[in-house]
C-alpha cells in the first residue's frame, strides 16, 4: 500500500495552503484519512493510545444494520408481490427471492444514495468553511435516514428532509456530538410533519395505489401498517365488527400475527419492520460493547410494562394488544436498538441511561395508543426524551454534586472546630 | 556528590533545559544535622526537607503542584504500591530500606495535620506490617489503583479548602536516610522498560540521571519514544534527556509515526494486533497472557465527545469525568468545584485519555482547568 501512500503525498501539496486546490482541502483529508489512519503519534499527556477510533466505532454500528437492511430490501420486494397476489401468504420464503430483492434494492438504493450524498454534501460544505475535518457521525445517520422511511416516499422529500435535519438538528448545534436531537429522527419527524398527507398516504407498500387503480390488488388488502390498522380501532367499542376484523389480523395466521411481526413479514419502514434483524444487530452493539446495553434493557422493559399496565385497563382493542406484541410492532425495537442508543443524544450518566430508556419505551407505547394521529409514537418518545436526557443527568449529578457539597461543609465544621 | 557547574544549556525563549554540573571526584557532599525522626518537631524535619532540596519532590493537592511549605497539609499521602505500565516494583525499590521509610514515615508524623499520614498497600501485601505512624488502607485491582490520588479518594477524600501533600515512597525513605545518617542522596530505584529496551531490569540511580545511562545503550532516536515516567504520564525526553523530577522509570517505545492502511492495521482491519480496552477488535476474546508492542500512533484523529460510558470503567472516582472535562472546556470555575477538581490531578485520567475514542488530550485539559482554578483563586 506504499504505492498508494506515495500517489496521495505527491498530490497533497495542490490541496494544502497556496495550492490550487486548497478549497478542496476537507475532501482530501477525509478521504487520506479513510485509506490511511495518519502517522500522527501522541505529543502531550499519554505515549500509547487503545486502538479505538470514531471510524471504527461507526463502521461496526453500521455493520449492525446490515441485517435489517438486508430484511427490509428483500421484504418491500416480498410485500410487493403479496400485494399483487403473485406469491401466496403460506409460503413466504421460497418464491421469487431475487425478484424480492431486485425490487426491494430498486427503491432502497436511490434512497440511500440521496441519504447520503446530500448529508454528505452538507458535512462537507460545513467542515469547509469552519476548517475542521469531517466527524464521522453522518457515516450511520445516512444509513438510518432511508431505514425508517416508507418505500415510496418521494426522493425529493427525503433529500429535503435530510438537509433539514443534517443543517437544523445538528451543524448550527455546533456539528457531531454537539446535537440535542437524533438526527436520523429529526428527518422522520420532519417529514411526518411537513408532508403529513403524503406520509399517512398509501406508499408504505411498493406501487400500492397504482395495483389498486389497475384492479391488481388482492381483495382486503389495504397497504396499511400493523400501526395504522390499530389506530383505526381507537374510539370504537370492542365488539364493533370493523374492530373484530382488524385484531383478526394480529391473531395466529392473521397477516400481522406475533411470528409475521417478530420475523418482519409485514409492512413497514424499510428497516424496522423485522426485530429479528434488528435482534441481531443489537447483540453485535452489545457485544462489541458500542451500544447501550442499559439503554436497550431499559426501554425493552418501559415498552412492556406500559403494554402490561394498559393489558390491565383493557379499555379498547389497541389496549388489549400482548406486551410482546406491542414490542416487535412498528418502529420500536429499531428506535430501541439504533435511535434511543445515539450515544450523544442519549443520558450520558450510567444511573441516568437506565431512567433515559425506560421512560422512553414507557412513551412509546403509551403515544401510540393514546394518539392515534401519531402512530408511531416511537419516533416523537425518542425526540422527547433526548431533549429531556440533559434534565435526567442534570438530576444525576447533582446527587454527586450535593454528596461532595455536605463533605466540604463538615470538613469546614471540623476544622473551625479544632 | 560535589562538583562545578559547567554549562547551563537553554532553548527556546531562552527556557533553561539543562544545568550541566561536572563532578569532581571527591564524592564530597554536605552533611545536615542528624535528628531523631520520632522527637524531632516541624521545624527541624522541615529545615531538613527545604536545605536538601528534597522538598521539591513533595506535591500539593488541590492543583496538583509542587507543595507550599508555608501550608500545613491535613494529612500526606503515600502510595505503598505502583500500578502504572512497566513500573518499578516498590518491593524493590524499598528492599532493604524499611528502617528508612519507617524513620521517614515518623518525621512525616510531625509535618501532617488533622488526618496524618496515610500509606496505600496492596491487599496481600504484607510489608508494611510493620510500619507504624501511619493509616493503612488496602487497595485491590488493575491500574489505576496504585496512583495516589485513587486512594486519597477512598481513604479520606479532599474537600474544598483543604490542603494534603503527597509523596512517593522511594523519597520518604530517602528524607529517613537524611534524618538518621545526616547525608542526603536522592536516590531512585529506576524501572527501565518498553518494548525498545534491550535489557529490561530495575536500575540503581539517582535523580535527574540521564536517559542514556539507563537504556543499555539503545540509539535510535527517530524511531523510538524515549519517556521519562510510565507511557500514560511520562514526558517524551528524547534521547539525551533526563530522569523527570517526579519520575521512577524509563520506557522505550516503538514511535507510530507511520501511516497505517485501513485494510491492513487500520479501522476496517481485523486488528489481531490492535489492543483495545474497548470489545471493537477481536483482540478482548484472546488470552490475557497474549503480549501486544503498544506505539505511539494516536490510532486516530481527534473528534468531538461521542461514545458516553467509556472513561467511568477506568477512573474510580465517585466523580464523572466526562461532565468534570466538559465543564473545564467550558471555562466553567463553579461547575469544576462542584465537580470536584479539587481532588484530581491529570495523572489520575491518564487511562481516560487513553481509552478515549475521540482522541481527547484529556490530562492537558484538567492541566489547564487546575491552572485556571489556581489562577482564579490567587
Amino acid at each position: 500500500m506504499k504505492a498508494l501512500h506515495n500517489i496521495l503525498d505527491s498530490i497533497r501539496p495542490h490541496f494544502e495552503e497556496g495550492g490550487k486546490l486548497s478549497k478542496f482541502w476537507v475532501v482530501f483529508d477525509s478521504l487520506e484519512t479513510f485509506a490511511f489512519t495518519p502517522g500522527h503519534t501522541n505529543k502531550h499527556g499519554v505515549h500509547i493510545r487503545d486502538g479505538v477510533d470514531l471510524k471504527r466505532t461507526m463502521f461496526l454500528v453500521i455493520l449492525a444494520l446490515v441485517p435489517a437492511l438486508l430484511f427490509g430490501t428483500w421484504n418491500q420486494g416480498h410485500q410487493y408481490l403479496l400485494s399483487i397476489g403473485k406469491i401466496s401468504v403460506s409460503d413466504p420464503w421460497n418464491a421469487m427471492i431475487w425478484d424480492k430483492l431486485l425490487i426491494g434494492a430498486w427503491k432502497v438504493l436511490p434512497l440511500v444514495v440521496v441519504s447520503y450524498g446530500v448529508g454528505l454534501g452538507i458535512e462537507f460544505l460545513f467542515a469547509g468553511i469552519r476548517n475542521h475535518s469531517i466527524n464521522e457521525g453522518f457515516l450511520v445517520s445516512g444509513m438510518l435516514i432511508p431505514l425508517v422511511m416508507p418505500i415510496d416516499v418521494p426522493l425529493w422529500m427525503v433529500a429535503i428532509a435530510v438537509a433539514f435535519a443534517v443543517i437544523i438538528a445538528k451543524e448550527v448545534f455546533g456539528g457531531t456530538g454537539m446535537n440535542i436531537l437524533n438526527v436520523a429522527l429529526t428527518a422522520r419527524a420532519f417529514l411526518f410533519f411537513a408532508y403529513p398527507k403524503q406520509l399517512s398516504g398509501e406508499i408504505w407498500i411498493h406501487e400500492v395505489a397504482a395495483s389498486k387503480a389497475d384492479g391488481l390488488l388482492v381483495d382486503g388488502y389495504t397497504g396499511a401498517t400493523a400501526l395504522g390498522e390499530l389506530a383505526s380501532t381507537v374510539g370504537k367499542p370492542l365488539e364493533d365488527a370493523g374492530v373484530t376484523v382488524v385484531m383478526g389480523m394480529f391473531e395466529p395466521g392473521g397477516m400481522f400475527s406475533l411470528s409475521n411481526s417478530f420475523l418482519g413479514l409485514i409492512p413497514g419502514s424499510i428497516g424496522e419492520t423485522s426485530a429479528l434483524a434488528i435482534l441481531i444487530g443489537a447483540a453485535l452493539l452489545i457485544w462489541t460493547g458500542i451500544g447501550s446495553w442499559k439503554v436497550m434493557s431499559s426501554f425493552l422493559a418501559g415498552g412492556l410494562v406500559m403494554a402490561f399496565l394498559f393489558n390491565l385497563m383493557g379499555l379498547n382493542a389497541y389496549m388489549t394488544l400482548p406486551p410482546i406484541h406491542q414490542v416487535v410492532m412498528g418502529g420500536f425495537m429499531f428506535g430501541m436498538v439504533f435511535m434511543a442508543t445515539d450515544p450523544v443524544t442519549a443520558a450520558q450518566t450510567e444511573r441516568g441511561k437506565w431512567i433515559y430508556g425506560f421512560l422512553g419505551g414507557l412513551l412509546s407505547i403509551m403515544i401510540r395508543v393514546f394518539n392515534p394521529a401519531y402512530p408511531e409514537g416511537v419516533m416523537m418518545a425518542i425526540l422527547f426524551m433526548n431533549v429531556m436526557a440533559p434534565l435526567i443527568d442534570h438530576y444525576v449529578i447533582q446527587a454527586n454534586v450535593s454528596k461532595r457539597e455536605k463533605r466540604a461543609t463538615l470538613a469546614a465544621e471540623q476544622r473551625a472546630t479544632a | 556528590m560535589s562538583g562545578s557547574v559547567k554549562s547551563i544549556v537553554r532553548g527556546e525563549k531562552r527556557k533553561i533545559l539543562a544545568v550541566l554540573i561536572e563532578a569532581d571526584q571527591q564524592g564530597g557532599a554536605e552533611s545536615f544535622p542528624v535528628v531523631d525522626p520520632k522527637t524531632a518537631d516541624r521545624t527541624a524535619v522541615l529545615g531538613a526537607m527545604l536545605n536538601s532540596g528534597l522538598f521539591a519532590f513533595v506535591q500539593q493537592r488541590p492543583f496538583a503542584i509542587g507543595a507550599d511549605p508555608a501550608i500545613q497539609p491535613r494529612s500526606i499521602h503515600i502510595s505503598g504500591f505502583n500500578s502504572a505500565p512497566l513500573a518499578p516494583d516498590m518491593s524493590v525499590v524499598l528492599d532493604g530500606r524499611m528502617a528508612d521509610f519507617q524513620a521517614g514515615i515518623h518525621a512525616l508524623g510531625q509535618l501532617a495535620g488533622t488526618h496524618g499520614v496515610h500509606i496505600g498497600v496492596r491487599s496481600g501485601d504484607d510489608s508494611f506490617d510493620g510500619i507504624d505512624g501511619a493509616v493503612k488502607t488496602s487497595f485491590e485491582g488493575p491500574h489505576p489503583t496504585g496512583n495516589v490520588g485513587v486512594q486519597i479518594h477512598h481513604a479520606a477524600p479532599l474537600s474544598k479548602g483543604e490542603t494534603l501533600w503527597t509523596m512517593h515512597a522511594e523519597d520518604v525513605a530517602n528524607l529517613g536516610t537524611l534524618l538518621t545518617q545526616g547525608s542526603y542522596q536522592p536516590i531512585r530505584v529506576v524501572g527501565a522498560g518498553g518494548s525498545e529496551h534491550p535489557s529490561p531490569q530495575h536500575m540503581r540511580t539517582l535523580a535527574g540521571s540521564a536517559l542514556s545511562t539507563l537504556v543499555a545503550g539503545h540509539s535510535d532516536a527517530e524511531n523510538t519514544r524515549y519517556i521519562s515516567g510510565d507511557p500514560l504520564t511520562g514526558t517524551d525526553a528524547g534521547a539525551a534527556g533526563y530522569l523527570g523530577s517526579l519520575h521512577h522509570q524509563v520506557c522505550l517505545l516503538p514511535e507510530g509515526n507511520h501511516p497505517k492502511f485501513l485494510l491492513t492495521d487500520g479501522w476496517l482491519s481485523p486488528g489481531l494486533k490492535m489492543f483495545s480496552l474497548s470489545r471493537s477488535y477481536p483482540t478482548w476474546l484472546m488470552p490475557k497472557s497474549k503480549e501486544f508492542t503498544m506505539d505511539t500512533n494516536s490510532n486516530g484523529e481527534e473528534r468531538a465527545f461521542v461514545v458516553t460510558g467509556q472513561y467511568e470503567p477506568v477512573f474510580p472516582f465517585d466523580i464523572y469525568p466526562v461532565q468534570l472535562i466538559k465543564s473545564i472546556m467550558a471555562n466553567d470555575i463553579d461547575g469544576m468545584e462542584k465537580l470536584g477538581i479539587y481532588e484530581v490531578a491529570p495523572e489520575d485520567f491518564a487511562l481516560c485519555e487513553y481509552a478515549c475514542t475521540s482522541k481527547i488530550a484529556v490530562q492537558k485539559v484538567v492541566r489547564d482547568g487546575l491552572d485556571m482554578l489556581k489562577k482564579e483563586l490567587g
